[in-house]
């Protein structure tokens, strides 16, 4: 400002002072330039030529082979209803799983609390190929599940049915029961005992009532490993630590006062969490399971080790890629590549989009959010 | 129904019962899920097998289970749908063992069916379940060099000729390397060398391949499109898909011998006696050895044993002397214990370029 000012003045002294100045506060033109040059060349071989040369690769025979590459090999075609089968389910899994975390980690201060901070951790520093291997010691026929599991699997599936229910509903009544012990009316006034008795009862007598009525088949391997549950399972240790690596530091900004006040004011659980601490981890949250979705999404280590490479089964569509590619069929695995990129690029735009609309009293907030 | 006898009284406001009922249908929900899943299957008549392989074979089972499926329904009226698995020949071995539900195996060699026995789920004496050995075709390590052979390469010594770049893929990790291996080894001791000639031979043979690759499709991979090396050890089958993509670009040369690759067929008997699918996997590898399969097998370039069908196609397998494993030494776990394994020949002859 004062620079230009006097520029109006006096000009030609002036504008050789402006440009000393500026000529001091910068590095020389050449530098300048070629350093710009060096970047751009980077992101341009690394980044946008890659990924330029998917879709050229996929289109290379023209739109309608791209698009009969996509449509009409049933293979290719089940591979993208996997991976958008089991994707939604490993990030479900992970929202539930990353909250609780969460909130367990910024809230309370509890032994063990540093342990399950590294645990969380802990999928990003194995390489996904040993969690998958991890899955296959655990379930595999030679693991210690797998002979079980193989014999009469299902037998396992009342308890494990049972224990999320009792589990949902114990949630549920501790979440919904009024904070205040003077508030507590009929039911909400069981002593712990009781409730104990209860949820217990309710087990044994969901166990035994899928038992009677033979809900699950019996004598009949229950197959995980080579098998969808086991995909997803894979795909979940793999992008667990994005939710709660994104939530975390959210929480401990923001601080536990708007909860205690809600609480104070009468508040149940719910009303609480759905009332305080969503609206504010909220955008940490979508952030969150944009990244843990985008990760699924592309997920092959892991995923590769537990699936068995059934075509039409058990492919999803990074390993579909890879095999079209090992076929010779180039045009093919860039089109399966064109439409995963599709996905991750649809990703990024929402991320971008949702960046626009966060409020920039929360943006300094999720700055400290990038693990 | 228990839990709402439990949850009903409470009372609370329209919002929790809300929240509850929902919770309450979810519940309802999964088991019904659960009923549902396990009550399909088993009324009609159909069978759905596993075929576990490795990956060169890919188009060859494909075109072999159109026509067993065809042949099988009207057969029998069973209709039967079958699931291809494709890998890394060992890998897959390793997924059988962990739990793979394969039906039947297809797998590069004896070492990786047999391991799979080894756990018990393939009955000892598998090798004789099938004709030949349970062998519906063999296949062989050809060499592939460029066009019109600038380095005339004929025969195994030419290989190791000043200036000649060989492509194998590493021994270790792969079939075709190792194949190549034993083919080398052979190609001197079966000709009257000893064993140091042979030493020598393979010694002076893997200091002329530039790059070890993992695998056989990497390995084509360097030489087809990286245009590294002179020329190529390959699979028969693979060599003849390499040289018809190439548009003359390649040729393809006979070495006087070459080992006989021995791709085995097997029931795993630990799973169809389970998934109750014996006959039908049985009648499945025994399409295999029929005219019409054994016709498919010489048109994916894996040569047939039915010696009539293979002297019929005698332009595309021209013949040369084969030699099994058991010529080189006692069988295959020997023969990759001896030259392969930890501590074996190939440790001591080959080290990595730095």
């Amino acid at each position: 400002m004062t620079v230009e000012t006097a520029e109006v003045r006096d000009a030609p002294r002036a504008k050789s002072a402006a440009t000393k100045i500026r000529r001091a506060q910068q590095d020389p033109a050449w530098l300048r330039w070629s350093l710009t040059g060096l970047a751009v060349a980077v992101v341009g071989v690394l980044i946008v030529l890659p990924v330029a040369n998917v879709f050229a690769g996929a289109l290379a025979e023209g739109a309608a082979v791209y698009w009969k590459n996509l449509v009409d090999d049933p293979d290719t075609r089940h591979a993208i209803g996997l991976t958008l089968t089991v994707v939604p389910i490993a990030v479900t899994a992970n929202v539930v799983f990353g909250v609780a975390a969460a909130w367990a980690i910024a809230r309370f201060s509890f032994p063990g609390r540093t342990l399950l901070t590294a645990l969380i951790d802990l999928p990003f520093s194995v390489s996904p190929v040993v969690a998958g291997l991890m899955f296959v010691l655990i379930f595999g026929l030679q693991g210690y599940f797998g002979a079980f599991l193989r014999r009469d699997g299902y037998a396992i599936m009342p308890y494990l049915v049972a224990a999320l229910l009792v589990l949902l509903l114990a949630v549920a009544y501790f979440v919904f029961r009024p904070s205040h012990p003077r508030a507590r009316r009929g039911l909400w006034k069981t002593p712990p005992l009781g409730l104990a008795f209860v949820f217990a009862t309710v087990f044994v007598l969901l166990v035994l009532g899928q038992q009677a009525f033979e809900v699950w088949p019996a004598n009949k391997s229950l197959k995980i490993i080579f098998a969808t549950p086991g995909l997803v399972l894979a795909t979940a240790f793999v992008t667990f630590p994005f939710v709660a690596r994104e939530l975390i530091p959210v929480m401990n900004a923001i601080g536990a006062d708007e909860e205690l006040a809600a609480l104070s004011l009468g508040a149940n659980g719910w009303q609480m969490f759905w009332h305080v601490t969503v609206p504010n981890v909220k955008w940490g949250l979508v952030y969150g399971i944009i990244l843990c979705n985008a990760r699924a999404m592309g997920e092959f280590g892991a995923v590769y080790v537990v699936s068995g490479h059934i075509a039409g089964e058990t492919d999803t569509m990074p390993l579909r890629i890879e095999k079209l590619f090992q076929e010779y069929n180039m045009p093919g695995s860039f089109a399966v590549a064109s439409v995963l990129t599709l996905l991750a690029i649809l990703t990024l735009v929402v991320k971008r989009k949702l960046e626009d609309r966060i409020p920039q009293s929360e943006q300094g907030r999720r700055t400290g959010a990038h693990p | 129904m228990l839990v709402i006898v439990a949850y009903n009284p409470t009372g609370g406001r329209a919002g929790r019962r809300a929240a509850i009922t929902a919770l309450i249908v979810g519940a309802l929900g999964l088991l019904a899920c659960g009923k549902s899943g396990s009550g399909s299957g088993g009324a009609a008549k159909e069978v759905e097998l596993l075929n576990v392989s490795y990956d060169p074979t890919r188009e060859l089972w494909r075109d072999l289970n159109e026509k067993f499926v065809a042949a099988y329904e009207k057969e029998s009226g069973t209709k039967v749908t079958i699931k291809q698995s494709h890998g890394g020949s060992s890998t897959q071995a390793r997924a059988v063992i962990d739990g793979l539900e394969a039906d039947v195996v297809t797998l590069a060699s004896f070492l990786d069916t047999d391991a799979i026995s080894k756990k018990g789920l393939l009955q000892p004496n598998w090798v004789d379940a099938f004709p030949s050995r349970s062998l519906p075709y063999t296949s062989t390590v050809v060499f592939v060099v460029r066009k019109g052979n600038p380095k005339a390469i004929k025969d195994w010594p030419d290989l190791v000729k000043p200036g000649v770049e060989v492509i194998t893929p590493n021994p270790k990790t792969s079939g075709n390397g190792y194949l190549s291996f034993f083919s080398a080894w052979g190609s001197v001791v079966l000709r009257g060398g000893s064993r140091d000639d042979a030493i020598k031979y393979v010694t002076q043979l893997y200091k002329q391949v530039p790059v070890l690759d993992s695998g056989a499709r990497g390995a084509t991979t360097t030489f087809v499109q990286k245009k590294l090396g002179d020329v190529h050890l390959a699979w028969e089958n693979e060599a003849h898909l390499e040289v018809r993509e190439a548009k003359g670009e390649l040729e393809l040369v006979y070495p006087p011998i070459s080992i006989r690759a021995e791709p085995h067929v097997a029931i795993v008997d630990g799973n169809v006696d389970r998934k109750n699918t014996r006959q039908v996997a049985e009648a499945y590898l025994k399409f295999a050895y029929t005219d019409e399969g054994q016709e498919i097998a010489a048109k994916h370039f894996y040569r047939p044993t039915n010696e009539a069908i293979l002297k019929k196609h005698a332009d595309v397998f021209p013949e040369i002397r084969l030699f099994a494993i058991t010529e080189i030494a006692r069988d295959f776990p020997d023969a990759h214990k001896q030259f392969i394994g930890e501590g074996g020949v190939f440790d001591t002859i080959y080290s990595p370029k730095k």
